[in-house]
């Protein structure tokens, strides 16, 4: 069962990319995000292309895994494309009906699933190279001066943490459960959709109060352990920016602002 | 000096819409005392207080009437409450239910973190509190990849991590095969021999009480008897009555006092019987 518990499919190793700090991808990777829908050219598209392959090489993850992280969107990929050769007004290339793939359609759609594809592999990487702790913690560090504004950072990393905590627990407890109803006669496998789903329902109830009852309790325990929120409290991790976290940043910074920069010289 | 822990005349009540009063009487007056370094096992059957009063002793729960009292400081008083629960720690019955963090060290860094200790003191807190409970080497794991045992040691390693100068163990082996039970009573001798820190232990596992200093028998939210494991296991028929089960040994020498023989009546453990049995042997 661990297989299927790896949240995010971390991938531990030891790489460089593996030790940038997590604040420091989680920055780059939203920067990149945002310039990749200023990208205009094909010579902008082809450097943001280069840096999460510099990363899964650096990474040293098997290129097979940008796949692996593509085969969820292939669907949404395809209509994307689709819909917007179809849907898009110009010369029209060939009709099908009523409707015309037209070129600008064409070119449209394949700019947009070109960022799409180039969106998910760079957040793939992150979360690939990233432990979910780290990521949690990366977000708590990153959330903090926004905490002014009503932001409610340490709760939400608290939130995530416990979250991270229980989902092998109240997995275990599903499988628990399953098998005592299966065992009681339950069916979950046959009938139409509708008949399953409400087949879920035994499981789903005692596995609510299940985890209300573990909340409670974990309340408790955490209370008798001094929490009382994020005020005052310290953490034993501590991160630094190293050399490598600075030259990551230049290296993401220059290829992002040659994307600027062409795009405002192309228009 | 005074004590660790003092439970002066507590009442305690739930709520409960069945009952008289509409409220349901735990803990009817209760009195109890925890020195420093000591080892105190409570017993008593379901529903006679027993959790409840262990709630007590670090301020998860406050008395309706009475007072307890730790380190001198009254758990009723906010101010101390952070004090009295870093010097008091707590084990629960459900080691799943207690385990904050997805990393063995992590969990264990809770408490301190929550103290708002400086990052090395954490660090070293942790080597030596998962050293102490001989986990040294699962600080990197996953709580979910540990026995239940292994899981209640890292619990009991997270408060040792607070330097606690007591621990309460609420149950803390009930949901545990006896190779389990084992693992958790000897890393809490331990601690207790090595670092002189005072153990109270809720329990109703009769076989575990005969190693504490003082056996404390509850039932319906009353201390009906505490004294020495010895002294109260001697009345083995009173304890028996009280719903308990006596430790085998003890019951069998009360079958066999019962058929006449002259046994003493303050055998704990198999090997005082079996010493007792061969005397009486050589002497007829």
């Amino acid at each position: 069962m661990p297989d299927a518990l790896t949240i995010g499919h971390y991938v531990p190793g030891d790489s460089v990319v593996h030790r940038l700090d997590s604040r420091v991808k989680l920055l780059l990777t939203m920067a990149y995000v945002i310039v990749l829908f200023f990208a205009v050219r094909p010579g902008a598209y082809a450097v943001l292309a280069l840096l999460p392959l510099a990363g899964y090489l650096l990474a040293r993850l098997p290129l097979r895994m940008v796949w692996q992280g593509l085969r969820p969107v292939v669907a949404v990929l395809l209509l994307t494309l689709i819909l917007n050769a179809l849907m898009t007004p110009g010369h029209p290339l060939y009709r099908i009906g009523r409707l015309a793939v037209t070129a600008e359609g064409l070119q449209v759609g394949v700019e947009m699933a070109v960022r799409l594809i180039l969106l998910m592999v760079t957040s793939t990487l992150l979360t690939l190279t990233t432990s979910p702790i780290e990521l949690t913690d990366g977000i708590e560090s990153l959330l903090r001066p926004f905490r002014r504004l009503g932001v409610p950072a340490h709760e939400l990393a608290m939130m995530m943490t416990i979250a991270l905590r229980f989902i092998p627990t109240l997995l275990e407890e599903a499988q628990n459960i399953l098998k005592a109803q299966q065992a009681r006669g339950a069916d979950f496998e046959t009938g139409n959709l509708l008949r399953r789903a409400r087949a879920m329902i035994p499981l789903l109830v005692p596995l609510f109060v299940g985890a209300f009852r573990r909340a409670d309790e974990l309340a408790t325990a955490m209370e008798a352990r001094c929490y009382h929120g994020g005020e005052g409290r310290t953490r034993y991790r501590e991160y630094r920016i190293a050399r490598s976290d600075w030259v990551a940043a230049a290296v993401t910074a220059a290829a992002l602002l040659f994307v600027l920069v062409d795009r405002a010289l192309g228009v | 000096m005074g004590h660790l822990i003092e439970v002066r005349g507590v009442r305690f009540f739930y709520p409960s819409a069945g009952a008289a009063e509409g409220r349901r009487t735990a803990l009817d007056g209760v009195d109890l005392t925890v020195d420093e370094g000591e080892w105190v096992a409570v017993v008593g059957a379901n529903g006679s207080g027993k959790s409840t009063l262990a709630k007590h002793l670090n301020a998860l729960l406050l008395p309706a009437e009475g007072e307890v009292r730790v380190d001198g400081k009254s758990t009723r008083d906010p101010v101390h409450l952070w004090t009295i629960r870093r010097t008091v720690g707590m084990v629960f019955q459900n080691p799943d239910n207690q385990i904050v963090a997805s990393l063995v060290e992590e969990d264990v860094a809770f408490g301190p973190e929550n103290l708002g200790l400086p990052p090395e003191e954490i660090r070293r807190r942790i080597a030596s509190s998962l050293a102490a409970v001989g986990m040294g080497d699962f600080a990197r794991r996953a709580p979910y990849q540990l026995s239940g045992g292994q899981k209640q040691r890292v619990a009991i390693a997270g408060v040792l991590a607070m330097q606690p100068r007591c621990i309460v163990l609420d149950e803390a082996t009930a949901m545990l095969d006896p190779a389990g039970r084992q693992e958790v009573l000897q890393a809490v001798e331990r601690l207790r021999r090595e670092r002189g820190i005072a153990v109270v232990m809720i329990t109703h596992f009769m076989d575990e009480v005969a190693h504490a200093d003082r056996l404390v028998v509850l039932s319906g939210g009353r201390v009906v008897a505490d004294d020495s494991p010895r002294a109260v296991l001697a009345r083995a028929e009173e304890v028996a009555q009280l719903g308990l089960e006596v430790p085998q040994v003890s019951e069998l020498a009360l079958e066999l006092r019962r058929e006449g023989l002259p046994l003493p009546a303050d055998l704990i453990a198999p090997q005082e019987l079996v010493e007792a049995l061969c005397r009486l042997r050589s002497s007829t």
